[in-house]
């Protein structure tokens, strides 16, 4: 019912404004916890996609929420165990600013 | 145009407007609190959008899941990790950020431009719409039962990580051999263990 209201392309191009600022944030940020913020924003434009596709080219089978339920839950256990490496990190540096994060820096 | 495809587009643009000025204020804004809940906002509006491409089922999921879970796990992080810092300025910084915003807009005018060229294979078949929840119910049981399981046992692994590196305490007797542990181990783990030192040179000189 919505195929002719909205275009697929308008969903193609908001999903890719939302990844590109999470780009530039993944890059940008100082902070590991807007890091942690940025990489969510990632996996949800590629879930707007996903479910974009879903609707318009797969109408029967709906594979692409399938394929969206499962990001959804490797987002969440990628959430889990980031917060936890980062409360890790902060108790050794007392510290979340990335750039001192450079032990392994070559 | 009927009235419900207005409906639908007036809904598309203020959802898709929340959602990319949202986006922006979470990457931009310097309190970190604020940027928390406008992320609430953003996984709040990617829902509706997943409500408007006849996905009731994920688009619970997403609130569920990302407002529930993920958001409140961030904003315990925020909480737990508060401390006013004040970070030190890097030289070339701007010159970073100049940089990256043009890779990142050059990255965003390749998929626009892929998303629009691309002669997608439109009108596909009909959307199940409501069935759809009975689809996703019938694929997770029959042909990605695999995955499902899978990921059950990601979910497991995850928790069990989280809980060891997150958790404070220090054996004292080491796990394996069952004789006391290293009590300079113990010592470091009062103090902070990766500081810098303060004055790094007589690490450097040493041979």
């Amino acid at each position: 019912m919505t195929a002719e209201a909205i275009p697929l392309q308008a969903y193609l191009t908001v999903a890719a404004f939302l990844f590109c600022i999470g780009v530039w944030g993944l890059i940008n940020s100082r902070n590991a916890v807007r890091v942690l913020m940025c990489i969510e924003l990632m996996l949800n434009a590629v879930n707007l996609n996903l479910m974009a596709f879903s609707n318009y080219l797969d109408g029967q089978l709906v594979r692409g929420q399938v394929f969206a339920i499962f990001v959804i839950t490797v987002a969440a256990a990628e959430a889990a165990v980031g917060l936890a490496i980062l409360l890790s990190l902060y108790r050794n540096r007392e510290t979340v600013d990335m750039e001192k994060f450079n032990l392994l820096r070559w | 145009m009927t009235v419900a495809s207005t409906t639908q587009l007036v809904c598309f643009v203020i959802l898709s407007s929340t959602l990319v000025l949202g986006s922006l204020a979470v990457v931009l804004l310097p309190n970190i609190v604020y940027s928390a809940f406008l992320l609430a906002g953003v996984f709040l509006s990617v829902a509706g959008l997943y409500l408007l491409l006849n996905a009731s089922f994920v688009a619970a999921a997403q609130v569920l899941v990302y407002v529930g879970a993920v958001n409140v796990l961030i904003l315990f992080a925020i909480m737990l990790v508060n401390k006013k810092e004040n970070l030190d300025p890097i030289p070339g910084m701007a010159v970073r950020r100049l940089l990256s915003a043009a890779v990142c807009a050059g990255l965003l005018v390749l998929l626009i431009r892929v998303a629009i060229t691309t002669p997608w294979a439109l009108p596909g078949p009909i959307p199940v719409g409501e069935d759809a929840t009975i689809r996703i119910g019938e694929h997770l049981f029959s042909d990605y039962l695999l995955p499902f399981e899978l990921a059950s046992v990601l979910l497991l692994m995850s928790m069990i990580g989280a809980i060891v590196l997150a958790r404070r305490d220090v054996f004292s007797s080491d796990i394996i051999t069952g004789e006391p542990a290293d009590q300079i181990l113990i010592e470091k783990e009062r103090s902070p263990m990766l500081l810098e030192p303060n004055d790094p040179a007589p690490l450097r000189s040493s041979p």
